[in-house]
């Protein structure tokens, strides 16, 4: 912290500067303390769920808990994997990621840069049209949208799940663009307009290049609300070789009878890689975009 | 833009140009219009049909009036959904803010690894609901789970049966939610890393005391995002779902038969979607009730800066 003191200032006020810097190194260190065991309890569920994916059963039901799997054993994932074709739903569970990520990044930007830069007349009522959108319970809306997905014969395969993606991407994502692309310099944009840049110019190869980190973020979680989403799959798949991971795994129990608990947790902790690598991989993106809603 | 048209044929160039940019703001626009008026202005319009209907797909709906409502209202089971929805809401939704907001400040005094630990506290927002879960269930077992085995050696006592225990299923899936407090505290975080440097050391100067800064100035300045938080935290814990449906399918006896569990059911076990209909406009009713007294009662707590 740069405390910047007059060079006048009386001894006692430099000596309880001192004071004040030694106070804070100790809370520091306690603060630190704190947070490393806060830290510790938060990760030793994963940690123990990670152990116990590499041990017999007969270890996992012991009491007490083992850390240490002896002997280390895999076959938990290799049976879990071939119990179930998990394969396949890692498959299914990645097309219908990829499907909503792309076409949610590419409509709800297409709608953050009109409500951001281009004027209408209509376009503050819209906004507040869109946002209101973010208040309404899902379950409003999910009985009207089954009985107009099975009218268009959609039950059973993957289209409800992402094509909604394609047309708007959610109110979340426009709100999340639009925060975006108004801290871009307005003169970006009027100088490409007068070297004869079209509307659809300026989207395409001014803001979509200036935007990654935010095109990172909305990517990032629609996949991972796609990845994650168990409601919808639910709901509207029904045959075994369509399931997507989360239905499976909710179904894995159900369908063994006594929980193998070590091939459960293997394939859960599976499950989880996707989401989570692709955070690390896009942190530093995903942090921001978290705080450029708040704005 | 031409800034000054003082000729006519200037004036309607900007006319023109003015028209031509609205035209791209609805071409841009039309893939949300389309999406909107089907996915969701449609839906909303026949659900609040459905729910003055019987309906139950195979046949057209037929029109009982408010027969639905009425029979929420006076429905043993209804109420007690909305009575669990709500137990749970009180316990997760303060305990998720003060861990967070704790946890934040103590991540603000700029301590050594600050981005590692900051990463381990969302970590667990990451993990699909079904995974985290089944995870849970795995921890919450009174046999060989870890949580009874922590509280046995620091506490020698023997948990409860959590899911299997009337009295302590919602604690214990609060328990579970506030494993993912990481999600509002990183918001929090990135709130106080916001605020101006100056207004500390002016106030430090003035010989404000640490618990002065926190109380007169980090707080304060934090209300919005808290008011933020608050109000999408109540939002997404009346509709808790998945959870639930993996962890105890609403049992024992009902204990944590929440709203949206009792929605799906007859929805989609019994094809009541009049019924259900009805469900989701009362909850709808409930959360904009709730945003609104936030609202109002904003003015008296919020602190804007602007």
């Amino acid at each position: 912290m740069g405390h910047a003191f007059s060079a006048n200032a009386r001894p006692s006020a430099r000596w309880q500067f001192a004071d004040r810097r030694r106070r804070q190194a100790v809370l520091r260190a306690l603060a630190l303390l704190v947070l490393c065991a806060g830290a510790l309890v938060i990760v030793s569920p994963i940690i123990w769920m990670l152990s116990a994916s590499f041990e017999h059963m007969t270890q996992v039901l012991s009491f007490p808990p083992t850390i240490l799997p002896s002997p280390w054993d895999f076959s938990a994932y290799r049976r879990g994997f071939t119990f179930m074709p998990f394969a396949r739903y890692f498959w299914n569970s990645f097309f219908i990621g990829a499907m909503s990520s792309v076409g949610g990044v590419f409509s709800a930007s297409m709608a953050g840069y009109a409500f951001a830069r281009l004027r209408s007349p209509d376009s503050n009522v819209l906004f507040i049209v869109m946002l209101s959108a973010l208040m309404l319970p899902y379950t409003v809306t999910m009985i009207p949208q089954y009985v107009l997905f099975k009218h268009l014969h959609w039950i059973n395969t993957f289209l409800p799940l992402w094509v909604p993606a394609w047309f708007g991407g959610g109110a979340f994502f426009i709100f999340l663009f639009r925060q975006f692309f108004l801290t871009i310099p307005n003169d970006v944009f009027e100088a490409a307009r007068i070297d004869g840049c079209s509307y659809f110019g300026l989207y395409w190869r001014i803001l979509l290049p200036l935007s990654k980190p935010v095109l990172a973020t909305a990517a990032i979680f629609h996949f991972q609300f796609a990845w994650s989403d168990f409601l919808g799959p639910l709901i509207y798949i029904n045959s075994g070789s369509k399931y997507t991971v989360s239905l499976a795994l909710s179904l894995f129990q159900a369908r063994y009878g006594a929980t193998p608990w070590n091939q459960l947790l293997a394939v859960s902790l599976v499950a989880m890689l996707p989401p989570v690598l692709l955070f690390f991989i896009g942190q530093r993106y995903v942090l921001s975009g978290i705080v450029v809603t708040q704005k | 833009m031409v800034r000054t048209a003082p000729t006519r044929p200037a004036a309607s160039r900007t006319g023109r140009l003015r028209t031509r940019e609205a035209l791209y703001f609805h071409l841009f626009l039309l893939p949300w219009m389309i999406g909107f008026l089907s996915f969701v202005v449609y839906p909303v319009l026949a659900s609040l049909y459905f729910s003055f209907t019987q309906y139950n797909i195979l046949q057209p709906p037929h029109w009982i009036g408010l027969a639905n409502y009425r029979h929420l209202l006076t429905s043993q089971l209804f109420w007690k959904s909305l009575e669990v929805t709500l137990y749970y809401t009180l316990l997760a939704l303060p305990c998720t803010l003060l861990l967070g907001l704790l946890v934040a400040a103590l991540l603000n005094l700029r301590v050594r690894g600050l981005r590692v630990l900051r990463t381990v506290y969302y970590l667990p927002t990451l993990i699909p609901p079904v995974a985290g879960a089944l995870l849970w269930t795995w921890l919450l077992n009174p046999q060989f789970g870890l949580i009874d085995y922590v509280l046995q050696r620091a506490f020698h006592i023997h948990g409860p049966a959590w899911l299997a225990s009337p009295t302590w299923v919602i604690p214990a899936i609060a328990l579970m939610s506030l494993w993912g407090f990481g999600g509002s505290m990183v918001i929090y975080l990135a709130a106080m890393q916001g605020i101006p440097q100056e207004y500390y050391e002016a106030a430090q100067i003035d010989g404000a005391s640490p618990r002065h800064l926190l109380w007169r100035i980090t707080l304060p300045m934090l209300t919005p995002v808290i008011f933020f938080t608050i109000i999408l935290g109540l939002i997404g814990s009346f509709q808790i779902f998945t959870q639930v449906y993996v962890l105890t399918q609403g049992g024992p006896d009902y204990a944590s038969y929440f709203y949206n569990l009792y929605l799906y059911e007859n929805a989609f076990n019994y094809f009541k979607m009049g019924l259900a209909s009805a469900q989701a406009w009362i909850l709808f009713i409930i959360i904009l009730g709730c945003t609104l007294v936030l609202f109002r009662s904003s003015a008296l707590w919020v602190h804007y800066d602007h």
